[in-house]
């Protein structure tokens, strides 16, 4: 019984496409430019704006989606495309993994795998694109599971750095890098500190004596910077030059506030500024500010559906429900994920568990797609299976926002074609091999 | 006036053995207190009583009028006498504990040893030794704090140890220490802080009640041998005080629990110091029948102006500021005797008033009285010195211009060994009323009141509002200033002395300059109005929930019989899955699957469409806990059971995930860990209620760079090496073997040879792991790589046993075979991996290869976040590696009952079993499905719908509470908020300090 068991599993694995190379900490292989129009035929397309397209196929060519239609419909031009029948799976742009460290920490408990470390507290110039690691391991455990981008981030400071958009895929990270400059992260301080009154087991909310000071600090700079964009001879000052970008509208300004005074001081602070692109990482505080984010049209990147409620009158759903009630009233959602870098690949099924409490299914695949895309501004390009954009779309044989049948069969990045198989699965292999020779 | 005739005069009977310096100069002290209320004890009062005293004693107090030559008379009239307040619980006068900076135990270079000069105990924290009486010295500052509120006496020692020897009997008087020492060695002392001990162990509440329970035994062990070639002060301390009261500091009932638990292993009668919430579970400790000290150190109104902060006050805080003043009163009604203590503040200044808020609370004022008087004293054994005002025992007493538990009473004089300390200059409550003061040109009217022993008073202006005066006496002159009418009036003048009326006259200014005349007469006793009063709202205070905390019941929840019908039903058994099949519940157990069932009497809920699961059982969690590591290498006689916490929001968020029972887990910080506790999520019982009866002992080991301290360069702590694990892991056991030996020879002896021969020392952790030598105790060990669980199973195989459970075994899919053989279950996370540097290898595949290979394989959480979506993680089994669902879902439920031995009543779904089961709303694999209730032994422990309604109860309650406190007149008070418990992992170290 056993042994048939295990005879089972392993052909189950012989029959997918395994590289050759030898596991340990190596890159599977990378993957080569599209070569020939692919129509993927006959497969459930969502969208990622909101539809669900049965039986419709999805062509691409040259990296770009060419076709998204019924394959009758494309008459005599179905010819030109390699066709490959994906009847009874579905496709899913691929997903975006937004505000994360990969390719810039390793084991975080080990501090040398780690580069984040900078002096200073306002670092707009740091661009993470350059310490990102194209060879990373958690990359193809993040593609296994249909993530093809990340926006690779450094978290320390006050203004840790500006943000870079890399695809999974790449020999480096010059290949990899999709959007050199895509955020400036500011960490938006806390007005209050807590001290612990060890009499009565309560924390007492004093002022933080440093909040004043960090806000004049950001208040200088940005000044600062509206004059020199304003200057035309000048001496370069790269901390001031790389705040342009927000003016401009081509970097976004991600705030990280916790708080609902944080929160609208930081926005305003932005707004006042003129900064044109705004977004907001913020947690269940954003409840209390809805419809000023609403006004203000913010994005909000939340936390992860998983992630445990801190007070203990929070509903046990609390996190489970936030995207639901942000997006029900016209708010732009995107998931997040935090803690263990090892869990990011969890990020389908922090959306799916949104849906589970109250979110459409689409809409809950939209703050792992398009919505990140938007906050990202990269949204003309990826983000959702619309015809002109980036063939970087994945096939699943099942719902891929669920565990059990996120399962995928195909994953392409700009019509490029991916090696899903990574160590794990190699190792998977070796092993269920060992164990059915020994039977 | 009168008592001046005290204040120079050294009170001779004390000090004879003092040098003179002068010629003999002792004088008479003999007063008699007349026309006086008397509060004898807490039942006796004596009206118009006399009160003799003499030389510091009292002579005799009685309601007779005829005073004996040569006492100098005070009359009274209209004062209240009682025996001063006695604080069995007092650090006064003691040195002052300055607590050390505690480092982070995992990077931190270890102190093993004692730092303790001298032949004393080898735990720094057991200071038995320590004598209260050697160290105390007045401290005037302090004392004078203590009697204002009425105290005389207080039994003082210093808060320092697990062991914290014995505390001194001393009055508060400012003479010297010689004549302030009632009684040397009163109580003996223990808490389960460590203090000022800068030794490693204990660092957690588990570790300091195994600590004191060794501690207890060695000391029993220490006085037996007589032959003994070694001294130990500390032991033979604990030994010689043990017949003096013992008293035990606990901070909440939960650990009021933990107290008495230790004195019935060791038939001791701790009297034990509570924390204020006991009012939480009355039950349970009523059932402790053990003498009580009570702090009343209230919560003070919060500040809820501002609305976001004041929503991060939780529930729980806001209702234990609403109860907390019924604790006394509900101690009492329950029939469970107490003292009341000041302690902790260190500035004691609102004692009087939290009494008087208790005895608005409904504390009777009897008890009120004899928890501050006969109660201590007599739990003391200090009755025939003070607590009561009879013959012979000290003078020490109060005086009130009323009675003492009335809010404007005000506590004039606080007589300690028959000398007077004045609290209050005394206020003539005759002045309170209205008067017609004449003033210059203007007649108007003036009201007195009192308020907090101070004249309060104000002036009707021209436009009938009143204008805020400021009155009071100069010795016997009225000063009287106010501003009205833009005038600026200043006052001085005298009493004049009429029967029966009340007429001041006198000079002033207005406006500093022209010179004016005055009187004032008074015409009624109106009351100027008081500030606003905390009413009682006793009978208005909200319910006590179960748990404590927001989602807790307003009582226990019970069983049910329910039956399902037309559910899927998941049986883990043979019969696989079964559609649209009924289930019923009966007396906790399943007690028929089948079709078409009926009840009478049952609930029945429409199982359509839904899904019916055995309940999750997690095999690795460290939620419901109060403690995680202790911190010695081997810390097998820690218990958890000893730290359930049964207040934790987690048990319903895991509820809400489908789990119904985990085994909680001690840390992974030391080679051998502490034992584990298992549990059922019984919202709403106590910890006691929450542990699974009968259940096999388990016992955590953890190998890898958690134990070896990988991360600590400056790490002293052997072993640091793998190589080291297993050789101190052959050492534990080596041991253990010779110390069973040891044992059983002296326990073949007859009486007479065991008379001569020394009685082996009882070692709890010898105990511990002989057990596991003998299978009686289960080891689930946390390991990542396949090395160090192969080093393991070696050492097991040495010692002839079978290491039950490696848990977490992330490299388990390397070994599976060899696990297999050994006879080893994997309880493994689903996906985690690369978080430290030994999880590089693991693979999301493990529990799918440990599982085809045939070890018994559970999915753990070690987390309360992922214990919410255990379902998932099982799925993860089928996304890597083709798991069967069925297989998946016995990964968290069967499996992990088999590797607690739980499987024989829970697991999976059988007639017989415990009805330990799960509705879901859809398949119970899928992220789109939900909880609908979690049922455990058929009482229904979570329910979708309730949830709702707990909601919008828990919302109103919020609101009742807040709408109690005055946003504005609270505005000024500083903001806090509540403090939450920190999510706990197999890392967490309680920090201390």
């Amino acid at each position: 019984m056993k042994a048939n068991k295990l005879y089972i599993l392993l052909l189950l694995i012989m029959s997918a496409s395994f590289s050759n190379h030898v596991f340990g900490q190596w890159m599977p292989e990378v993957a080569k430019p599209q070569t020939e129009p692919i129509l993927l035929s006959g497969g459930t397309v969502h969208t990622g704006d909101g539809l669900v397209l049965e039986n419709t196929a999805v062509g691409f060519d040259q990296g770009k989606i060419t076709y998204l239609g019924k394959e009758d419909d494309l008459g005599t031009k179905k010819d030109t495309y390699k066709i490959i029948d994906i009847s009874g799976q579905h496709v899913y742009p691929g997903f975006i993994l937004l505000n994360s460290t990969i390719g810039i920490q390793e084991i975080s408990a080990v501090p040398h795998s780690n580069d984040v470390l900078e002096e200073g507290d306002f670092n707009p110039n740091l661009n993470t694109m350059y310490a990102y690691d194209a060879g990373s391991t958690y990359i193809p455990t993040l593609r296994f599971n249909g993530i093809l981008y990340v926006e690779s981030i450094r978290p320390r400071g006050v203004i840790s750095g500006t943000s870079s958009v890399m695809e999974l895929d790449g020999w480096n990270w010059q290949d990899a890098v999709f959007k050199k400059e895509a955020a400036i992260h500011l960490h938006w301080p806390s007005s209050l500190k807590a001290i612990v009154d060890k009499e009565t087991n309560t924390l007492q909310m004093l002022p933080n004596p440093s909040y004043k000071d960090v806000r004049d600090k950001l208040e200088s700079l940005f000044i600062a910077s509206i004059a020199y964009r304003d200057t035309k001879e000048k001496p370069i000052n790269l901390k001031l030059e790389a705040l342009e970008g927000l003016y401009l509208g081509n970097k976004t300004l991600i705030i990280h506030a916790t708080e609902p005074k944080e929160i609208i001081e930081g926005i305003s602070f932005a707004q006042k500024f003129g900064v044109k692109n705004i977004a907001l990482e913020a947690s269940n505080a954003v409840l209390k500010v809805k419809s000023f984010l609403k006004e203000n049209n913010i994005p909000v990147i939340l936390p992860p559906t998983y992630n445990l409620p801190r007070s203990s009158d929070l509903d046990y759903d609390t996190y489970y429900a936030l995207p639901n009630l942000l997006m029900k009233d016209g708010i732009v959602v995107a998931l997040n994920h935090s803690g263990s870098l090892s869990n990011a690949m969890n990020l389908p099924f922090y959306a799916g568990t949104a849906a589970a409490f109250g979110l459409d299914k689409e809409e809950a695949l939209k703050t792992i797609t398009l919505n990140p895309a938007k906050i990202l501004g990269i949204d003309d390009r990826v983000g959702t299976i619309t015809m002109g954009k980036d063939a970087s779309l994945f096939v699943s044989n099942g719902d891929a926002l669920d565990v059990q049948s996120n399962a995928l069969t195909m994953a392409f990045i700009r019509g490029k074609k991916l090696t899903l198989d990574g160590p794990h699965q190699e190792n998977f292999k070796i092993y269920s091999e060992k164990y059915s020779q020994k039977n | 006036m009168l008592f001046s005739i005290f204040m120079f005069v050294k009170q001779g009977y004390s000090q004879e053995t003092f040098p003179k310096n002068d010629v003999t100069d002792t004088r008479p002290q003999t007063v008699a207190f007349t026309n006086a209320t008397i509060i004898v004890n807490p039942t006796t009062t004596i009206e118009n009583g006399t009160l003799l005293i003499k030389d510091g004693a009292i002579v005799s107090v009685s309601n007779t009028t005829e005073i004996p030559k040569g006492y100098t008379q005070i009359d009274l009239i209209g004062k209240y006498i009682y025996p001063s307040f006695i604080d069995m619980f007092s650090t006064y006068g003691q040195p002052e504990v300055k607590l050390p900076k505690r480092e982070n135990p995992f990077i931190k270079r270890e102190q093993i040893q004692s730092s303790t000069k001298g032949p004393y105990n080898a735990n720094e924290a057991i200071k038995s030794n320590y004598n209260g009486t050697a160290y105390f010295r007045v401290n005037e500052k302090r004392a004078l704090k203590l009697r204002a509120q009425g105290f005389g006496a207080v039994a003082s020692m210093r808060p320092d140890g697990i062991a914290r020897g014995t505390a001194t009997f001393v009055a508060l008087g400012n003479e010297n220490e010689n004549s302030m020492v009632l009684k040397n060695k009163v109580a003996s002392h223990y808490s389960f802080d460590k203090g000022t001990s800068t030794q490693d162990y204990p660092i957690s509440p588990m570790g300091s009640i195994a600590l004191l329970r060794q501690t207890f035994y060695d000391a029993k062990w220490y006085v037996s041998n007589s032959s003994r070639t070694f001294s130990d002060l500390t032991l033979e301390a604990i030994e010689n005080n043990k017949d003096l009261p013992q008293i035990f500091e606990a901070k909440d009932w939960l650990t009021d629990i933990q107290v008495h638990k230790i004195g019935q292993e060791f038939n001791m009668n701790f009297i034990i110091k509570g924390g204020g919430n006991e009012y939480q579970r009355l039950e349970e400790i009523k059932q402790l029948n053990s003498s009580l000290i009570i702090p009343i150190n209230f919560p003070s109104d919060y500040n809820v102006t501002d609305p976001v902060i004041t929503d991060k006050i939780t529930l729980a805080d806001l209702k234990h500021w609403e109860l907390a003043p019924s604790n006394p009163s509900h101690l009492e009604q329950e029939g469970i005797s107490f003292a009341l203590t000041t302690y902790p503040q260190e500035n004691p200044s609102h004692f009087l008033e939290n009494l008087r808020k208790a005895v608005a609370f409904g504390l009777t004022k009897k008890q009120a009285l004899s928890s501050l008087t006969t109660t201590p004293a007599k739990l003391l054994k200090v009755d025939d010195l003070v607590g009561t005002l009879s013959k012979g025992k000290l003078a020490n007493f109060i005086i009130a211009d009323g009675d003492i538990l009335e809010n404007q009473t005000l506590l004039l004089e606080n007589w300690v060994k028959g000398k007077p300390y004045i609290i209050q200059e005394t206020i003539n409550k005759n002045f309170v009323g209205a008067y017609i003061l004449n003033v210059g040109s203007i007649k108007t009217e003036l009201k007195i009141g009192i308020n907090k022993g101070k004249y309060i008073a104000t002036i009707s202006s021209t436009d009938g509002s009143e204008d805020k005066a400021d009155f009071r006496m100069d010795g016997d002159l009225p000063i009287l200033q106010f501003v009205t009418n833009n005038s600026q009036y200043n006052l001085k003048g005298w009493q004049v002395s009429e029967p029966n009326k009340i007429v001041f006259k006198g000079t002033g200014t207005l406006n500093f300059k022209d010179e004016i005349v005055w009187s004032a007469e008074k015409t009624a006793n109106d009351k100027l109005k008081d500030k606003k009063e905390s009413s009682s709202d006793f009978d208005n205070l909200g319910a006590v929930f179960y748990p404590f905390l927001a989602f807790g019941n307003t009582s226990k929840i019970t069983s049910e019989n329910i039956l399902i019908t037309n559910v899927t039903i998941w049986t883990n058994e043979e019969s696989g899955i079964l559609e649209g099949t009924d289930i019923l519940l009966e007396g906790g157990k399943i007690s028929k699957i089948g079709k078409n069932l009926s009840a009478e009497g049952s609930q029945i809920i429409d199982g359509t469409g839904k899904h019916l699961t055995p309940g999750i059982i997690d095999e690795h969690s460290h939620i419901a806990l109060n403690g995680i590591n202790e911190i010695a290498p081997n810390s097998s006689m820690v218990r958890m059971d000893d730290v359930v916490d049964s207040e934790d929001p987690g048990i319903y968020r895991a509820l809400a995930g489908g789990v119904v029972a985990a085994q909680l887990l001690h840390g992974s910080s030391d080679p051998i860990g502490g034992q584990s506790a298992l549990i059922k999520l019984k919202w709403g019982e106590s910890p006691e209620g929450l542990i699974i009866k009968d259940a096999d002992p388990f016992i955590k080991f953890a190998l890898g760079e958690n134990p070896k301290r990988s991360k600590s360069g400056p790490s002293i702590r052997f072993p640091r090496s793998l190589m080291g694990m297993e050789q101190f892991y052959t050492d534990a056991f080596t041991e253990a073997l010779a110390y069973q030996k040891k044992r059983d020879t002296y326990n073949q002896l007859s009486k007479k040879q065991k008379a001569k021969a020394v009685m082996p020392r009882k070692n709890l952790v010898h105990e511990a792991m002989l057990e596991v030598i003998e299978e009686k105790r289960f080891i689930s060990s946390h390991s990542y790589q396949q090395k160090e669980m192969l080093m393991l199973m070696d050492v097991a195989d040495r010692f002839g046993f079978t290491i039950n459970t490696f848990t977490h075994a992330l490299e388990g899919y390397r070994i599976a075979d060899k696990m297999l053989e050994h006879g080893v279950g994997g309880s493994t996370f689903s996906d985690r991996w690369n978080f430290k540097w030994e999880t590089r290898n693991a693979i999301p595949y493990n529990a799918t290869i440990m599982n085809t290979v045939g070890v018994t394989t559970a999915i753990n959480s070690d987390s309360g976040e992922t214990i919410r979506h255990l379902n998932h993680e099982a799925s993860k089994a089928i996304k890597y590696g083709n798991t069967s669902q069925e297989d998946a879902l016995k990964m968290i439920t069967l499996n992990p009952a088999k590797l607690l031995h739980l499987d024989d009543t829970m697991g999976s779904i059988k007639v017989g079993k415990s009805a330990d089961v799960v509705l879901w709303s859809g398949p119970p694999l899928s992220v789109y499905s939900k909880v609908e209730k979690t049922i455990i032994e058929g009482a229904i422990y979570f329910d979708i719908e309730k949830d709702k309604t707990l909601r919008t109860t828990m919302q109103n309650e919020r609101a009742r509470i807040l709408s109690k406190m005055d946003g504005l007149e609270n505005g000024a008070n500083p903001t806090k908020i509540s403090k939450e418990k920190p999510e706990f992992d197999c890392e967490y170290i309680q920090m201390g300090n």
